[in-house]
């Protein structure tokens, strides 16, 4: 065992406990916009981890920039849907309360004409 | 080295399964959609580690075209969802 070895042994460890600390998150957090703050940042972070550990067992330089190409590809990707993600979240949110005022208002104005007649 | 490749895929499957697991019993559609991206990832880091220990460069092609089709589900879902409403 070289230090290569060493090298990739604990690179990939820690990329497995960020994806493994991703995936709890999904499971234990208790509102939608936390899960995608667990989920995002920490899954990019293993994955990124885990291609600098494997970096010593490629052959070639143009494999290694393979992989970094596929990582920032990921990065960019998980940003702008997680941008999507949120807005989406955010837009529900506004939605219900919009459609709980029309309901009072529809309620309101509904009863004054009964009043009246 | 080999061995210890494969043990952190078999845990990245079991970590995959688990998030398979919370888009079935997930609460609202938005969480079903992010477990789904979890999924993407760990896809992703699976096909990359399996391409260097087999030492098939085909796999980091597979895992590039699971990357975009997570990323373009995820947009084709959101924009789904707002021209419903």
């Amino acid at each position: 065992m070289n230090a290569f070895d060493v090298f990739s042994l604990v690179f990939c460890s820690s990329g497995l406990f960020f994806f493994f600390a991703g995936t709890v998150g999904l499971i234990r957090f208790p509102d939608t916009l936390s899960r995608l703050h667990a989920l995002t940042k920490a899954d990019n972070l293993g994955l990124g981890l885990i291609i600098i550990g494997l970096i010593p067992h490629l052959s070639s330089l143009l494999d290694v920039f393979r992989l970094l190409l596929v990582w920032l590809l990921i990065i960019f990707s998980s940003a702008a849907c997680s941008y999507l993600i949120a807005s989406q979240v955010i837009r529900d949110k506004s939605i219900n309360t919009k459609s709980l005022l029309k309901f009072k208002k529809k309620s309101e104005t509904n009863d004054e004409p009964s009043n009246s007649l | 080295m080999t061995t210890y490749f494969l043990v952190i895929v078999l845990v990245l499957a079991l970590l995959l399964s688990l998030s398979l697991l919370s888009v079935l019993c997930a609460p609202s559609y938005t969480d079903c959609i992010l477990a789904t991206q979890l999924v993407g990832t760990i896809g992703v880091a699976m096909l990359i580690i399996l391409s260097v220990i087999e030492r098939e460069p085909y796999l980091v092609d597979v895992s590039l075209v699971l990357a975009l089709l997570t990323s373009i589900m995820l947009v084709t879902f959101t924009q789904l969802r707002r021209n419903d409403q």
